[in-house]
Order: structure tokens, then sequence, then C-alpha cells
């Protein structure tokens, strides 16, 4: 059962993430559930590739005993780096939003329709 | 083997990522330097392509595997089928044309280097996410075309309108790029396997699980997303109208790799383990909802950009239905070769065509836009009269995206009609409406931009840069015009027998006759068209030639005649009002329809939410 709660946290993590891009009408909460979102999903990988009492996957003087798997450590730090470029450019965008509109409501930012 | 031989699929992507990288530096020496380093980059790129395009044509598929020379499934491998090269093959086309227009196009900003650097990037995840065989990588290079793409958006940072299309864009993409990497995380946690050949053939021994169902359901939403299918189409005109010109012809080619990515997603992985018609049916429902959709909001629309990025959505509808049709016969051998390999012919044709004519028109719209300073139809009027080059162009981009004869746009919907009407009659009544309806609409464009009195202000023709970029489009679009049963006897037919290896392809085309095309029932071809067409020219003449010889045309007899009060000669119907009557007609469509448009994001991730959640039910209990 114990092993179960990253997973029932990813899900939790990825609704939190959904609810807000969905209801929330500043643009830097919208972000921040992208934020969320990624997380979850990041730890989701990690957590795939969780194995019971296991090491840190690196061979030399590796002590006896299951790995845990790189590969998704490997995947979870691109992630990352890719999350990390993505919250930066849409800050950015909500930045250059307030000061072209001077507002960051989404019901407000809405020239672009029809 | 030579070295180009060998590494030829990687050395594409790396050297249009190298010059991207490089690219900040050359912009600090000089203001002209980042354009000749992204033309020459790109073109690089682009005859790299064109060869190992040659290379699989001739010696089929290319498996390279990156830091080995050994290749197992647990590496990462590019694999280059002929699908892949096809897609490769336009991502080649596109970016050098889109790198020569873009000179004079983006001439008075500044920050050039950094849009050229963006522009080599969006090329690099489009060819990455064409070109490779592992499930991440499609993931990293997804997301480095839709940044870079959402960074060129916000590219003309001085109106806000810009900034806020590329965050509600960016808001899609990061989302799609979540549920993609849900999806992998799938994948890699039931069979420890990135790799797209690897996940297929473990799914081929047990079957496909719920979990890859799941998967199936979250992929497919993700990249119609970024094909820009209805109803996650929302975004797509926004950040169309909004990028400069240029990257929109670029944007077009790039959402067709996400159109390339729903394919492969589809044919590749998933068809060894479960049956394909469920998500066949997704597709027809899709294309068809993007073909009516797009167009008929296409009709209401008086920005010319933002027109034409409704056009650019119904025209993928063309392709998930050509298709989608061929995915959901695919397990019936029989009705397969009777209808289902040439609906996926017509809809893999109408890619490269559509990637074509398509960005054809944007980028004349760009020239219009870059000379008259205002994108709106309203205020447009008499440029045929001195953008001849950009007039003649725009002509052959409208004839082939309505689909008339003899262009290539004809061919491929030519096909589709003849296959989806095996399958389904209604479906391709649908698909002949909506291209009447693409007429009508781009008669509205010519008549607004080019006909009508001259304008108030001078207008020059194109700067040459631009003319050269439209100038490669057209000769594309001709070449592709006159020998259609050529180009898909060579380039289409590698494309459908990777996605369907082992499918029977009868040739659509008698070997004699490059440029004629014979389905079951239907023959069409270029040249009997055109002689049909000069001949007629020819008896026309005649009869005018027989007329009175004597006659010249008085003053006054070229001017319009009015009824009733006096009106100047200026007066005439704007954009905008072309098509009142229809619209009057049609208003218990588009009032519900346009109120759904709303500008919110909010609304807008909604509507994404909405369709995942019916497409992973459908794909799950289906």
């Amino acid at each position: 059962m114990i092993w179960q709660i990253p997973f029932l946290v990813t899900v939790v993590l990825l609704a939190i993430g959904l609810y807000m891009c969905l209801m929330k009408r500043n643009v830097i909460k919208i972000i921040m559930g992208i934020s969320i979102m990624e997380a979850g999903v990041n730890l989701f990988l990690v957590a795939l590739g969780y194995r019971d009492g296991g090491i840190a996957p690196i061979f030399t003087q590796a002590s006896e005993g299951t790995m845990v798997m790189p590969t998704t450590q490997a995947l979870t730090l691109t992630s990352i780096v890719i999350g990390l470029a993505t919250t930066a450019l849409m800050l950015a965008f909500a930045v250059m939003i307030h000061r072209r509109y001077g507002t960051l409501d989404v019901r407000k930012m809405r020239r672009l329709k029809g | 083997m030579s070295f180009l031989d060998t590494h030829g699929a990687i050395l594409t992507i790396i050297v249009p990522l190298f010059a991207a990288f490089l690219m900040p530096l050359l912009g600090k020496l000089s203001q002209k330097a980042p354009r000749f380093l992204a033309a020459g980059a790109l073109a690089l790129s682009s005859a790299l392509a064109i060869r190992l395009a040659i290379q699989v044509w001739d010696s089929g598929t290319i498996v390279y595997t990156l830091g080995s020379a050994t290749g197992t499934i647990f590496r990462i491998q590019l694999i280059v089928d002929g699908m892949g090269i096809f897609m490769a093959l336009i991502m080649a086309i596109v970016s050098l044309a889109v790198a020569i227009y873009s000179w004079s196009n983006i001439d008075r900003y500044t920050g050039q280097e950094k849009y050229y650097a963006l522009l080599l990037l969006v090329t690099v995840g489009s060819y990455g996410m064409v070109l490779t065989g592992d499930m991440f990588n499609l993931f990293v290079f997804f997301e480095i075309s839709s940044i870079s793409l959402c960074g060129l958006v916000a590219f003309r940072s001085q109106r806000g309108e810009s900034f806020e299309a590329a965050f509600k864009y960016m808001l899609y993409s990061t989302i799609s790029g979540v549920m993609i990497l849900f999806a992998i995380g799938i994948f890699y946690g039931q069979y420890g396997l990135l790799h797209m050949v690897g996940i297929s053939n473990a799914m081929a021994v047990n079957g496909s699980t719920m979990l890859d169902k799941i998967a199936l359901g979250l992929l497919a939403t993700v990249f119609a997303m970024k094909a820009g299918s209805v109803p996650m189409h929302m975004t797509t005109p926004d950040a169309y109208g909004e990028a400069p010109a240029g990257i929109t012809a670029l944007f077009v080619a790039a959402s067709q790799a996400g159109l390339y990515a729903l394919f492969r997603t589809g044919f590749t992985i998933y068809s060894s383990g479960m049956n394909m018609t469920t998500l066949g049916w997704v597709l027809i429902v899709l294309g068809v909802l993007s073909m009516f959709i797009g167009v008929t909001m296409a009709l209401v629309q008086s920005d010319i950009k933002r027109l034409m990025a409704y056009h650019a959505i119904s025209q993928t509808g063309y392709m998930l239905l050509g298709v989608g049709v061929g995915m959901a016969v695919m397990a019936d051998p029989v009705l397969m070769a009777q209808y289902g390999v040439d609906a996926m012919r017509g809809g893999i044709f109408h890619i490269i065509n559509h990637a074509m004519y398509k960005g054809l028109l944007f980028l004349t719209a760009g020239a219009i836009i870059h000379r008259m300073g205002t994108s709106d139809l309203n205020e447009m009027h008499g440029l045929g009269r001195n953008m001849k080059w950009t007039a003649i162009m725009f002509i052959l981009g409208a004839l082939a995206i309505a689909g008339l004869p003899p262009t290539n746009g004809f061919s491929s919907k030519f096909i589709i009609y003849e296959s989806v009407y095996q399958f389904n009659p209604i479906l391709a009544v649908i698909a002949m409406l909506v291209s009447i309806l693409t007429l009508a609409s781009f008669v509205k464009v010519f008549y607004s931009a080019f006909l009508g009195p001259r304008p108030s202000k001078p207008v020059k023709e194109a700067p040459a840069s631009m003319l050269l970029g439209m100038g490669i489009f057209s000769a594309v679009i001709v070449i592709l015009s006159l020998f259609p049963g050529f180009i898909i006897e060579k380039i289409v037919d590698p494309a459908v027998s990777a996605l369907v290896p082992g499918v029977e392809l009868t040739p659509l085309s008698s070997g004699f006759f490059p440029s004629t095309i014979i389905t079951g029932d239907g023959f069409w071809s270029v040249l009997v068209f055109i002689g049909a067409f000069v001949s007629i020219m020819i008896i026309a003449s005649l009869i005018r030639s027989m007329g009175n010889k004597g006659f010249t045309k008085r003053k006054g007899m070229g001017q319009p005649y009015y009824f009733g009060n006096r009106v100047t000669a200026s007066a005439r119907v704007s954009g905008g009002n072309v098509y009142w009557g229809f619209l009057k007609a049609m208003e218990r469509y588009y009032k519900p329809v346009k109120a759904e448009h709303t500008g919110d994001a909010n609304d807008y991730v909604a509507w994404l939410l909405i369709t995942m959640a019916v497409i992973l039910a459908v794909v799950v209990f289906l």
C-alpha cells in the first residue's frame, strides 16, 4: 500500500494543476497550476523507477542490492529543465501582458476572439 | 559508406541546432550576419534532408543509433522511413523559403538574431519529431518546437495581442507536453522501453492493456491539438494571426509534425496490439468537424491572416479524414485494397500540398501586410495594380487550396473524394461542400485585396527576397500540380507503406503518363485538362475575333453604372460584407459557434479537457 502513495499524490497534483488552469482568472495562478502539473508528472516518473530498498544507480564501487532505475531519473531531469524554460517564458509573457493590457485577468485579455 | 551516408540523419538535425546557438554571438558582431547564417545553415540541412530522402527511397529505412555503432532498442535511435522523410522533405522546403523570405520581412525589427535563432530551433524541433524513433525524444523535440514557436509568436512585441496569443498557445502546448510525458511514463512503467518499435512489439505480445489505451487517448488528443484540429483549435488562429508572416508558414509545417506524430502513434505503435477502427473514427469525426467549422469561421473573418489560419484548420481536416478512413478499415485487407490505401494516399499527399500552398498564401498575406501596414481586409483595395507578382502567386495558392484543377490541391482532394465516397458518401459530400466554401472565401480575399480602385497611397511590389521566398513555394506547387502520379508513386507511396507495413500498393498512374491519376472509377489527367483548357480558350478567342472590328471603347465605358442616387466610383462592397446574404441566412449557426470562441483562456482549457475526456472515454471503452 505504502508505495501507492506517490501515484495518488501524482493524481492529486495533476488534478490541482488542471483545476487552476480551468478556474483561476489570474495569469500568474494559471502558470502556477502548470508548474504543479509538471511537478506531478515528474513525481510519477521518479516513482515509476523506484525499487523497494533500492540504492543509487552508480556502478563504480556499488554496494550489494537492487538499484533504482536511472532512466526515469534522467527523463525527470530533462523534464525539469523543460519545465523551467516554459515557466520562465510564460512569466515573461505575463509581464508583457501586464504592461500592454494593464491587467492579468484572463477575462479582460480577450482582444483576439471570434 | 561515406561519412554523410552514415551520419546524414543526425546531421540534418545538428546543423541548424549549432547554427541556432552560434546566432546570438554573431548578432553581436553584425546586424546583417544572422540572416546569412540562417539561410546558409538551413540550405545545408535542407540539402542533407534531400540527400537522406534519396537514400531512403533507394535503399529503405535507415536506422541510426546515437553514440554507438550497434543498435538495440534500449538505445536512442533515429528511424528514418518513408513517412518521416516525407515530413522532413516538407520541412526542408518550407524552412529554406521562410529564411529567405524573412530577410526583408523583418528588416525593420531589432533582435533579428533572436528571431533567426528561434526559427532554426523550430526547424530542429520539427526535424527531430519526424526523424526520431524514441518516444521521449519525440517529447523533447515537441517542446523545443512549441517553446520556440511561442517565442516567435510574441516577436512583434509592439503589439499586446502578440503576447496574448503567445500565452494562450503556450498554455495549450504546455498542458499537452505534460500529458505526453504522462503517457510516456505509462509506457515506461509497463514495458521499461521508450523505443517506438520496442513498445509496439511488446504490445503485440499481450495486446494493449487498459493503461495503453489511456496513453493512446492522451497522445491522440495532444497531437490532434498540435495539428490544430477542432475543437482544440481555439488558439491556433490567434497564434497564426499574430506571428510574423514567415513564421506562420513555418507554423503550418510544424503543426503537421504533430499530425505526423498522431499517425505514428496510431499506426506504428498501437496497430500491433489493438483494433484501430475506433481511433480511425475519432480521426474522421475530428477531421469533419475541423473541415466544416474551420471553413465557416473563415468566411466571417476580416483579418487576412486570421482568415487563412481558419483555412489551415479546415484543410487539416482533409488529412485527418483521409488517413482516418485508412485507419478505420486497416484491419480489413479487402476494403483496404478497395479504397483504404487510396484514402491514405490522398490524406498524406494533401499534407505536402497543404504545406506548400498554405505557406505560399501566408507569405503573400505577409507581403500585403508589409506594404499596406494593415491586415484588415476592409481597408485594402486595388493592390493587384502594383503588386502583380504577389497577385499572380496568390491566385496560384488560392486555386490550389480551393481544389480547382489543374492544381495539386485538386489532385489530392480528388483522391480523397473518390475513396471516402466509397467508405461513406455523406463524408465525401461534406468534403466537397467545404471545398466550395473555401473557394468562396478566397474569392472574397482576392476581391477585397487585389481588385477595385487604386489604393490611396502608392504601394510598391513586395521586396525581392520576399518574392523569392514565395517563388520557391510556387515552383514546388507547379511541380506537384504537373506530375501528381509521379509524386504519389515516388514520395507518397513509401510514406503509406511505412505507416502500414506490407500493404499492397496498386499504382495510381499508368507508368507512361506521370501526370495521370486513375482511381477505381475516376480518371484525372493534368495534360488532358490543360489541353481542353487551351482549346476552349482558342475557340473563345476565335469567337471574339468574329466580332465588330471597328468597335472602340469610349470614355467612361469602363466605369461602373449605378441606378438611383449619384455614387462615387470608389463606392464598393468592403471585404467584410461580400457574403452578407449567406451570413445572414446562416445566422442561427453562426451565433452560437462564434460565441464559443470567447477569447477566454479558461474556456479554451475547458475545451481541451472536454475533448480529452471524450476521446479517452471513446478509446478506452469502445
